[in-house]
């Protein structure tokens, strides 16, 4: 196999790597919701600290869509 | 910014064009390549944005802020809070050098969603600076106010003495990755979101390349690229608060160690 097709194929399993990183951040927000739904007082006071949990979680998956272009690009 | 010519995969927009740097006044500095880049105008750009933000909106100095003041004041208190929350009270000594964090990082990654704007942090040695500043100066704060007791910062309380030797490798481990996630966290986020802007936009070229019915179909890449440049204002101004958030909590580590 040329090392132009191998690139190819590990782009696309590294795009794989993306579905942990959705259940991920679906789990927090999943989380958030229901807490909220039974607190809603509470619920604004924890906004700060869900945004900062979503966005640490999608660190991950574009960790790894950052391997799938560097594969495909570099 | 299309290259003219079709590329080899027949895609008509290179979608890392945008991130290459030109020298635009070219310096030579005992042998270092010293010049003046598209790089360093954004970040100039960048510096006299935050400068102008700041120093014109507080420019009436009112009791009762007028709309621009109180813009700029709750920028402040935002970032005063974060680091009060996070850091502690103590922390606030070190609020100028994270005010100065979180503004140019804000500021850059805005400036770059301008059309045609170079983005400053989708570069990972400007990130991965900024990110080795924090670790070195978060670990140097540490070492001088605890000296050798700072230590403990690996040894987290409450950690039964037969899982001690493990505990502490895995958290060695960790506290030396904290740089390369945070600096990659930045570049990552803002690398891939404009690769992905100008990937839909080679899209967009290709429908109208299409003939009739390439125009019609062209309006769906096209509103890709509008939710895509919506998602990646926020993702700009969550990047800034989240690499802002980590330095304020890797701070506390070091004000208060073994927590």
């Amino acid at each position: 196999m040329e090392a132009e097709a191998a690139k190819f194929i590990g782009a696309g399993i590294a795009c794989l790597g993306m579905g942990g990183a959705a259940i991920g951040v679906g789990q927090i927000f999943a989380n958030y919701l229901a807490g909220a739904l039974r607190n809603p007082s509470a619920a604004d006071g924890q906004f700060a600290r869900l945004i900062f949990g979503f966005a640490v979680t999608e660190a991950l998956g574009i960790f790894s869509l950052l391997v799938a272009l560097i594969l495909l690009f570099v | 910014m299309a290259t003219g010519a079709e590329q080899s995969g027949g895609f008509p927009v290179d979608p890392l064009h945008q991130f290459v740097v030109q020298p635009l006044i070219p310096l030579n500095i005992g042998g270092l390549d010293a010049s003046f880049t598209n790089a360093s105008l954004w970040m100039v750009v960048t510096v006299v944005a935050i400068t102008v933000f700041t120093t014109l909106g507080m420019r009436s100095g009112a009791m009762v802020p007028g709309r621009m003041q109180s813009v700029v004041e709750s920028f402040y208190t935002f970032i005063a809070n974060m680091v009060r929350d996070n850091a502690g009270h103590d922390a606030m000594r070190f609020f100028p050098f994270i005010f100065s964090l979180f503004a140019f990082i804000f500021f850059a990654n805005m400036i770059g969603m301008f059309p045609y704007a170079f983005t400053v942090t989708s570069h990972i040695v400007v990130t991965f600076v900024l990110a080795g500043v924090v670790f070195v100066g978060v670990t140097l704060t540490g070492f001088i106010l605890h000296g050798a007791k700072f230590l403990k910062v690996f040894v987290p309380s409450g950690v039964p003495v037969a899982l001690l030797p493990l505990v502490v490798a895995i958290e060695i481990i960790s506290y030396f990755s904290r740089p390369i996630s945070h600096s990659v966290r930045l570049f990552a986020n803002m690398l891939a979101g404009h690769i992905m802007l100008k990937v839909f936009a080679g899209f967009v070229l290709t429908f109208m390349t299409m003939g009739a019915i390439g125009w019609a179909g062209m309006i769906l890449p096209l509103f890709m690229i509008v939710c895509l440049t919506a998602l990646e204002f926020l993702v700009a101004a969550l990047q800034a608060y989240v690499f802002t958030i980590l330095t304020c909590m890797y701070l506390h580590d070091a004000l208060h160690p073994g927590h």
